[in-house]
């Protein structure tokens, strides 16, 4: 018997009793609306995440300064002054897996422009930068080595600060004034958004790394050329903990350190807290879906249920349709496409759930969904595995009937 | 045996039930030629139903041999029987046994459905058989808007569908009352005539006068088998009652 009219039987049979086919239904439609739904915000909340590493440049690391003791009171990290700008150069020379590693300084400064100003974090830095980073200037350029050289009073800004300052308009040559000292805006970073710790990447000045020094922060120490942080960007492809290792190696061998002295900076790993981060909301996506699995399996044990009541009820058809020449593998395939039938059609009722589940607690929880098509594959993927799995029993239950017991049954 | 449709040599059926074997039957050799019209009689219990049921080929004999139209069936698996029952055999119920919310074509249509025939063809086939039936007007009606003799004309049609050797009747007068009961009585005649192998089961003596032959069953052996002197034809018995002088 060909597929289409056992179809058709399966249509009309699921006609006949229309409001327990709708029930029945039910089970798989809410399964297959919540493994939808759940994907869609674990999704959601793993997009955030790969942004956010995105954001931070792919690969990357800083080395920071440790701590100093100072009349036995611990200062915490960052509070020595241990790294230089050689250090940085150094690692990028003599570590291989290192790409380029860029030094910086960080302060913070009233801005004024016009008759606005604001108040907002201040970073010397070299061309470097920028590649450490994959940040991108989206107007202007960037800085000219001479100006890195001479302490050029130039200044590239973030674009919170065109919005604060600039109210929107575009700064490219335009004078601000940093600490009273003016500069002007050669260029307009790219848009980077939010850390992971929250904090705004946009609302952020850039000068270059001697003029800061030199014209702002005023190091007393100025010869000795120190950083606040060496930013390394690891080669793609390349064992992270391995470059960290070599690092460590270079910087106690160009710091002196004796052997079981401890290090004078730490170096910290950023993308791999990301990563495991992004892991963490990858197994969060698993668990939901699991959970929401377990309402599609208990829709198939439904269907199941109502296709040993189904084949119960029609014992004299199953009977006599074997009576007129039904083989015992026409009957199975009879209520196996029934129970398909059954399960495929409330997959697809389910993925409108799940679409409309999604834009809701997207619209309503203010989360953020992300829906993807291998999602909805694998929903009804499982919806018509599951019709299978749990009507075969029945089906073959009502194709091992003999047919004059079938036809006799009352 | 030269025109021998029917063969059965030393039939016996045994059932198991519980641990007790139960002989349906017990030996059973008959013969039943091409075109005869047979009707199986005894009390229940005797075994005629089993015996309907095996050369129905809804069932396969405990021990001994069947033969249908030359071709031994005692030894064929489920799906060949499946496909004797399509191709060689019409059945017609007691309980007509048509297919509730489902058009009187639709349920003529039926055998044709698994004997793998295409769609217009089944259709046609159905139209040309409900209309030998004389049911050309309710083609699209379902069994519950058909009365029980139409619904019994129904099954015939379906019965015939596939050109089959032999129509397997059991009790087809048993849900009716007698009036219908001589119209398809009348019916299952014509087609005797035409040419067709009749069997059916009965418990009714008038009902079995229609036949050609009686085989009685009792205990699951034939006890009885000869031929119907004066047979009655349904036909004209239907046509005394159409005439009101003789209504008594």
């Amino acid at each position: 018997m060909d597929l289409l009219a056992t179809l058709r039987i399966a249509l009309r049979a699921l006609k006949v009793n229309k409001l327990r086919s709708i029930l029945t239904m039910l089970g798989i439609i809410i399964g297959v609306g919540a493994v939808i739904t759940m994907i869609a915000v674990g999704g959601g909340a793993q997009a955030r995440v790969e942004e956010q590493i995105k954001s931070l440049g792919s690969n990357l690391m800083i080395v920071i300064p440790g701590s100093t003791t100072s009349g036995g009171v611990r200062l915490g990290g960052s509070s020595a002054q241990t790294l230089t700008e050689d250090d940085a150069w150094a690692i990028t020379r003599e570590v291989h897996e290192v790409q380029v590693s860029a030094p910086s300084n960080r302060g913070s400064g009233q801005l004024i422009a016009g008759n606005n100003n604001w108040s907002t974090v201040v970073q010397g830095v070299t061309p470097e930068f920028l590649e450490v980073r994959e940040w991108p200037i989206v107007s202007g350029r960037g800085f000219e080595p001479q100006e890195v050289s001479g302490a050029g009073k130039v200044a590239l800004v973030g674009q919170t600060i065109v919005r604060e300052l600039f109210g929107g308009a575009d700064p490219v040559d335009q004078q601000i004034r940093i600490r009273k000292v003016p500069f002007t805006v050669i260029g307009v970073l790219d848009k980077k958004g939010q850390s992971m710790m929250g904090q705004d990447q946009d609302d952020v000045v850039l000068v270059p790394l001697t003029t800061a020094r030199n014209r702002l922060f005023g190091n007393p120490q100025g010869k000795l050329r120190r950083v606040g942080v060496i930013s390394v960007k690891v080669r793609d492809g390349q064992n992270m903990k391995d470059a960290e290792g070599k690092i460590r190696d270079l910087l106690r061998q160009r710091h002196k350190l004796q052997p079981g002295a401890d290090d004078d900076f730490s170096i910290r790993n950023l993308a791999e807290i990301l990563q495991a981060q992004e892991a963490s909301s990858k197994v969060l996506t698993l668990l939901l879906a699991a959970v929401a699995s377990v309402s599609l399996l208990v829709g198939g044990i439904g269907i199941m249920n109502i296709m040993l009541v189904s084949v119960t009820e029609r014992t004299r058809e199953i009977g006599l349709r074997m009576a007129v020449g039904a083989r015992a593998g026409d009957i199975l395939k009879q209520f196996l496409v029934e129970a398909v039938t059954l399960s495929l059609i409330g997959g697809l009722l389910g993925i409108t759930l799940g679409l409309a589940g999604s834009l809701a607690i997207g619209q309503f929880a203010g989360w953020r969904t992300s829906l993807s098509p291998e999602s909805i594959v694998l929903a009804v993927g499982f919806a018509a595995a599951i019709g299978i799995f749990f009507g075969f029993y029945p089906a073959r239950k009502a194709s091992r009937l003999s047919p004059i017991e079938a036809l006799r049954y009352e | 045996m030269a025109g021998a449709l029917i063969q059965t040599t030393d039939l016996v059926k045994e059932y198991l039930v519980g641990e007790q074997t139960v002989s349906a039957l017990r030996g059973v050799s008959v013969s039943i030629r091409e075109n005869e019209f047979v009707a199986v009689m005894g009390p229940s219990g005797s075994g005629k139903s089993t015996f309907m049921n095996l050369i129905g080929c809804l069932d396969s004999p405990t021990r001994g041999e069947y033969v249908l139209a030359g071709e031994r069936i005692s030894s064929l698996s489920g799906d060949a029987l499946a496909a004797i029952r399509n191709k060689r055999i019409g059945f017609v119920f007691q309980q007509f046994n048509l297919l509730p919310r489902t058009t009187a074509l639709d349920n003529v249509e039926l055998p044709l459905l698994y004997g793998g025939v295409p769609a217009a063809e089944r259709h046609e086939r159905a139209k040309r058989r409900l209309i030998e039936v004389g049911l050309a007007e309710r083609m699209d009606h379902n069994p519950a808007q058909l009365s029980g003799g139409q619904q019994q004309r129904v099954a015939i049609a379906r019965a015939l569908i596939n050109d089959p050797v032999l129509i397997l009747a059991d009790e087809p007068t048993g849900a009716l009352d007698s009036r219908t009961s001589l119209e398809v009585m009348a019916l299952l005649q014509k087609l005797n005539r035409d040419g067709m192998t009749v069997v059916i089961v009965t418990h009714e003596q008038d009902i079995a006068t229609f036949a050609q032959r009686n085989i009685h069953f009792l205990d699951g052996r034939v006890v009885e088998d000869h031929p119907v002197r004066n047979v009655s034809d349904a036909e004209a018995l239907l046509h005394q009652a159409r005439t009101p002088e003789t209504v008594t």
